[in-house]
């Protein structure tokens, strides 16, 4: 198929490399170096989507990531990716593409009804129609969303990779524009790190649609010459395709590079995006401009288009958007495009000029080509639906009115400064009387705009800016200035003042006059919200939706504050414009996951015995990082079949355990007994060297924050251990407490967590299996003790203690050797039949006997006292949180407090966190609301008891013993009675059997 | 994402430090002299302030020392950091 | 930048002693050198070495001794002796960490999809070392070497992801200049 509206030469388009691809499934081709929309213009294709609310027709209105119209889907086979601008999509072979939010076709859209019905559907309308009766808006949502919308998103994981990267520099650029360039220039010369980050393919910026000269030569030919110059730097790093979004305090910038385009295939093992992390001392901001579209009935019809766009179309692309132009334009700037469109031979109809007199050199220069210019106009619509066919025109004054017949309108309401990034960072705007739009104010602290995102309009002005901009940036990064004398003579008589403020049509005229594309927002809209109050700017855009859309009204703001304004009666300078907020263009999940995905997605920490568990069918639970076994189930074996195996063969025989992953902390220093004392409420400086002491850790308000064991290595010597998820925070604690309230303490803490892995044998044989394979005397040591021996020749450190409740021992070793002793004492408990057991059994195991497990039985709000630990208190010596242990709420007798709770059937296991009741109820209808007197902690089937046990919060606590209390569980009460916290007798047997 | 200069390894990412709230907020020397209001007052209240703020933070991975941040928290500025025990300074020299 | 090979470099544990002390105090700093033959760096993130040894600076009272030659435990216990007497502290952690180096031309860009710290020449230079986080997990990076060499301390807990992070990371380099990874 050939390209009807390619032009024979001209362009920066590979003309050697012709690319195929399919629009709605039309095969059509175009060339390297065309992105989508180049291409689908190139073949005459200007309809390519639908609106929003209206389904009405849209076409390409712009060239880049201003546009609001041309949002397309990207597939390849179950791969999908919606909302893709086609104004900067880069073509490539094979490329899938469809138009979206059309049903059935593009051609044929019955959603299209909408807008013959949209008289009926103003600005909040939605608010206002469906809002009753509220409970049939789930249908209503249901079928609005139908409607609405506008690509689909895809279904399937992503197939493609992506990644982060932080970067540092003296100077950051955006964009790589006149402006842009000379400011890296002028930077890297200086010696600074620049980096410069562009959003389109290829250095330029608006030069690259222009017939600009600078120094007598080609503006291009000196884009790639200062292009040559930068790649040649060593502290330069040029990033192309690089859209920076966000701009965040301290110099943070956040941009996203696209290597492949959605559904292009990865032949070098780049990934497809990649997020960077931009740390930027200086930050110059040469993000150009976005040109303002007019506002007049049906603006919004295909072959209406930025001026600019259809110049650069043409220049760039080589590409005739149409054959029969008119020109529409409140300023001087637009001349350009029939200039340069007659320059490529495409007939010109007419330039409408909206301003009572067009004299410039510019329209002096159109004139001369015998272009008819009408001046003093305004538009009072359009004929044509799919495509633009005439513009209807009358002088201001009124008369007649005039149909020029087209097939292009290219408008222009000048220029749009871009200060996204400048605002984001909190910078202040001014509105400027003379170019009709805000601009910076000032400058930030290490922020500068430069160039035409901050107003300047001439070529020469950006040069200047950026040069001086980029000098300043390195100087005040410490690095000299070298002398410039830089020739930017550029050719640019003076142009003649925009008129924004004639931009308008008249409220008469009939038709929609669109403001806002994307959102189809119409001046209507706008005067309507502010008829009804809406009259802020931050009310307006959330009523009417102008600015919501992907594009974020890049094209249409402007034009809502002016309405605004103009309805308002008021002065555009009382109008503040709402907050620029990141990101500026979306990030796709996968940019912002970046690797983090699959087994990457979050940090893992495995023990030394991972492969052994997991070789033994470990299945794994998450504790924190930590992976632990959960329980070892045998072929076909249920979780709790497991559980009880495991559990039993604690209680009766023997059996090992992993608790690597339990905090350990070295804590030393001539006033260790001292802080120790501090840190536990318990006292631990009674304790004698090789014995160990349970304790608890109390916030400053008298909550309890973790648990575990202390044990005296030493003189001034102990051992910390603390619960797996609290290793990382109870370390911090001593820290905090050491160096900000107790710098008198001499005391070192030191992790050893990762230096020690640790492994439980429990069970009535353990002495049995352990006795042999150690250099001192078991039976010596005393419960709660401590000793440094050598296990199967291993260096170790043996406990006598167990937190299931039975007998047993823990050994640390250096976790280097732990896989080679763990198989040791598993090859020598065989004859004892010794089986792993995981974290379940283990939580049954300390249930059965009433210990409790920080982050079941607490959770932030619960005291000693509240678990019964009163007596252990050592109120005595000052602890950290003792003082509120008094407070009056903390002794309250009804707090909740832990109980025991037995379900009247044996097998009925309660749901941890079930709330507790006094009274049985029938259904949750059935009463007036019910006091939640407690709830459940800890539930499970205990093999050993041979029936289902839990642990309870409850007000009022033992105070309630052998009472009856009912369990919610799924709309159903269950009887359950009130125990003491712990289920076995001194003996290990069931304590209420 | 602020930058935040540990006195001890120089400007870092926000996100290896922690913040451990106001800073300058004395431990009562004989807590148990204290009234429950005035107990809980110590521990609950805080001045959350509009502007400058000194702040506690703690380098937790990098050199794990604690030191105070001077911030303004509409800017977002770091006016300047100093060490635990030291008084904030004068409000003027930035 | 077709410089040396990009590589990754799995060196496995290696003898680490945690050293607590007072760097003002001669008799620390005296007591340390005739234990370690090296003195402990003062200034931030610097570091001392000597052949296979070295010490690195982690916190103003707080340094790794870490040694190619030398079993922990003797090391340790040498230390502990030649500091008795002083308010200090020495903890064998040589189990506690896993090491890895990234080398090549490329290191710095394998670095900084995980790291944000400088570690351009200007800001990082040859012998430093720096506590930072790489893809979420703490670590302490030392440069080895200008070629660049950059040495990875991390938890032993989390080897195998850093392992994993850091063959994706250097994926892409691979196929550019013919680097390994383990
Ligand atoms: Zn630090």
């Amino acid at each position: 198929m050939t390209e009807r509206n390619r032009l024979e030469a001209g362009g920066r388009i590979d003309r050697s490399h012709p690319l195929e691809f399919r629009f709605d499934g039309r095969s059509l081709t175009g060339y390297r170096g065309d992105t989508l929309a180049s291409a689908l213009l190139a073949n005459g294709v200007h309809l390519v989507g639908r609106s929003f609310k209206y389904h009405r027709p849209r076409g390409v209105l712009g060239i880049g990531a201003e546009e609001p119209n041309a949002l397309v889907q990207v597939a390849r086979g179950a791969q999908t990716e919606p909302n893709v601008r086609a104004t900067q999509l880069m073509l490539y072979e094979g490329l899938e593409a469809s138009s979206q939010n059309r049903w059935p076709s593009l051609a044929v859209d019955l959603g299209g009804l909408a807008d013959l019905a949209s008289s009926w559907m103003p600005a909040g309308f939605y608010y206002k129609t469906f809002m009753w009766p509220a409970r049939l808006w789930p249908f209503y949502e249901r079928a609005i969303r139908r409607m609405a919308g506008l690509g689909r998103a895809p279904a399937a994981a992503d197939p493609d990779d992506y990644d982060h990267m932080h970067a540092h520099c003296d100077v950051l650029v955006v964009g790589a524009g006149a402006a842009g360039l000379a400011a890296a220039l002028a930077a890297a010369r200086c010696g600074a790190r620049v980096i410069l980050a562009d959003d389109q393919s290829e250095a330029g910026g608006q030069l690259l649609g222009e017939r600009y000269e600078i120094g007598g030569r080609s503006a291009l030919a000196w884009v790639s010459g200062a292009m040559a110059e930068l790649r040649a730097m060593s502290e330069v790093r040029v990033l192309q395709r690089t859209t920076i979004t966000g701009h965040y305090d301290h110099g943070y910038l956040i941009g996203c590079q696209v290597f492949r385009e959605p559904g292009q295939p990865d032949p070098v093992g780049v990934p497809r995006q990649r997020l960077w992390k931009i740390r930027a001392r200086r930050t110059v901001i040469a993000a150009g401009s976005i040109e303002r579209p007019l506002v007049f009935p049906d603006n919004d019809r295909p072959g209406i288009m930025l001026a600019f766009a259809a110049r650069a179309y043409c220049n760039r692309y080589g590409v005739r958007s149409g054959s029969r132009v008119v020109v529409v334009t409140a300023c001087d700037d637009a001349y350009r495009t029939a200039l340069d469109l007659a320059a490529a031979g495409v007939g010109i109809a007419a330039v409408v000029d909206l301003r009572p007199s067009g004299s410039g050199h510019l329209p002096r220069q159109v004139r001369a080509r015998g272009i008819e210019v009408l001046i003093g106009q305004r538009i009072v619509g359009v004929r044509g639906r799919a495509r633009v066919e005439a513009l209807r025109t009358q002088s201001s004054a009124g008369g007649a009115i005039r149909e020029i017949a087209c097939d292009l309108v290219a408008m222009s309401a000048g220029w749009i400064p871009s200060v996204h990034l400048f605002s984001q960072a909190r910078g202040e705007l001014q509105f400027d009387e003379r170019l009709g739009v805000f601009v910076p104010l000032g400058r930030l602290e290490n922020v500068v705009c430069v160039g035409a995102a901050r107003g300047t309009a001439s070529l020469r002005g950006a040069l200047q800016d950026g040069f001086f901009a980029g000098q300043v940036a390195a100087q005040a990064c410490g690095l000299a200035g070298r002398e410039e004398a830089q020739d930017i003579a550029t050719v640019e008589p003076e142009e003649a003042p925009l008129d924004w403020r004639g931009i308008f049509g008249a409220a008469s005229l009939g038709g929609r006059q669109f403001v806002d594309f994307q959102n189809d927002v119409t001046v209507d809209d706008v005067r309507l919200a502010v008829r009804e109050g809406y009259d802020a700017p931050e009310h307006l855009k959330r009523y009417t939706t102008a600015g919501m859309g992907v594009d974020q009204g890049r094209t249409g703001n402007i034009n809502v504050l002016a309405l605004l304004a103009e309805a308002r009666a008021e002065a555009m300078t009382t109008i503040a414009p709402t907050t620029f907020r990141p990101p500026y263009q979306a990030l796709s999940f996968g940019a912002i996951a970046g690797a983090l995905v699959g087994p990457l997605h979050a940090p893992t920490r495995k023990t030394p015995m991972h492969d052994w568990h997991a070789g033994r069918g470990a299945v794994f639970e998450n504790v924190g990082q930590w992976k632990r076994p959960r329980h070892y189930p045998s072929a076909g074996e249920t979780l709790q079949a497991a559980v009880d195996r495991e559990c039993l063969a604690v209680r009766r025989g023997v059996a090992i355990a992993d608790v690597s992953t339990l905090g350990n902390i070295d804590v030393q220093g001539p006033d260790a007994e001292a802080f120790i004392d501090r840190i536990y409420c318990t006292r631990m400086s009674a304790l004698g060297i090789g014995r160990c002491r349970y304790g608890l850790m109390l916030r400053q308000d008298g909550m309890i924050f973790d648990d575990g064991i202390a044990a005296r290595l030493g003189e001034q010597h102990y051992l910390v251990s603390t619960t797996t998820a609290g290793a990382a925070s109870v370390f911090a604690w001593m820290e905090e407490w050491l160096q900000t309230e107790w710098p008198d303490l001499r005391v070192y803490c030191t992790s050893v967590t990762e230096h020690y892995a640790q492994i439980a044998l429990s069970g009535p044989r353990s002495l049995e299996l352990l006795g042999p394979l150690v250099d001192i005397e078991l039976d010596a040591m005393p419960f709660m003790s401590m000793r440094e021996a050598r296990v199967a020749g291993v260096p170790a450190r043996v406990f006598r203690l167990s937190y299931t409740g039975g007998p047993g021992f823990e050994i640390a070793v250096p976790a280097g050797r732990a896989y080679e002793l763990w198989t040791t004492l598993f090859g020598a408990g065989e004859r004892f039949g010794i089986i792993a057991y995981g974290t379940e059994a283990m939580h049954v195991l300390r249930a059965e006997r009433g210990f409790i497990m920080v982050g079941h039985e607490t959770d932030g709000s619960v005291t000693p006292g509240d678990l019964g630990f009163e007596g252990r208190l050592a109120m005595d010596k000052p602890f950290i949180g003792k003082r509120s242990l008094r407070r009056a709420d903390l002794l309250r007798l009804d707090r909740k407090r832990l109980v025991g709770l037995l379900t009247q059937a044996p097998d009925c296991v309660l749901p941890e966190g079930a709330q507790l009741l006094d009274e049985p109820i029938d259904s949750p209808q059935s009463a007036a609301p019910v006091a939640m007197i407690g709830h459940v902690t800890s539930s499970y089937f205990s093999a050993h008891c041979a029936r289902s046990i839990a642990l309870g919060l409850v007000r009022g606590g033992q105070a309630r013993l052998g009472d009856t209390l009912y369990a919610w569980v799924d709309g159903r009460a269950i009887e359950v009675t009130v125990t003491a916290p712990r289920f076995l007798d001194a003996a290990g047997k069931y304590a209420y059997g | 994402m602020l930058l935040i200069p540990c006195p001890w390894c120089g400007p870092r990412d926000e996100t290896e430090f922690t913040c451990g709230g106001e800073a300058h907020i004395v431990t009562p020397r004989a807590p148990e002299d204290l009234d429950d209001e005035a107990w809980g007052e110590f521990l609950y209240l805080r001045t959350n302030p509009k502007g400058r703020c000194a702040e506690r933070w703690v380098h937790t991975h990098g050199c794990r020392r604690w030191f105070n941040v001077l911030r303004d928290t509409v800017t977002e500025r770091i006016l300047t950091v100093y060490e635990v025990g030291a008084r904030p300074p004068q409000a003027g020299d930035d | 930048m077709s410089g040396e090979r990009t590589a990754i470099v799995e060196r496995g544990s290696r003898t680490s002693i945690v050293v607590r002390g007072d760097a003002r105090d001669v008799r620390f700093v005296r007591a340390m050198a005739a234990a370690t033959g090296l003195e402990p760096p003062v200034a931030p993130g610097t570091t001392a070495h000597h052949l296979l040894d070295a010490v690195l600076w982690l916190g103003p009272d707080e340094w790794l001794v870490v040694s190619e030659t030398q079993p922990g435990h003797a090391l340790a216990s040498r230390m502990q002796q030649a500091l008795q007497g002083l308010h200090a502290a020495v903890i064998d952690v040589s189990d506690a960490r896993v090491v890895y180096a990234v080398t090549g031309a490329h290191a710095r860009d394998v670095l900084a999809k995980g790291c944000a710290l400088d570690l351009h020449p200007r800001a990082f230079s040859l012998g430093q070392c720096a506590s930072s986080l790489l893809a979420e997990v703490p670590v302490l990076i030392h440069q080895r070497s200008a070629e660049p060499c950059f040495e990875l301390y991390v938890a032993r807990s989390v080897g195998e992801y850093v392992r994993a992070w850091l063959r994706a990371a250097v994926r892409e380099h691979l196929h550019a200049s013919g680097g390994s990874s383990p």
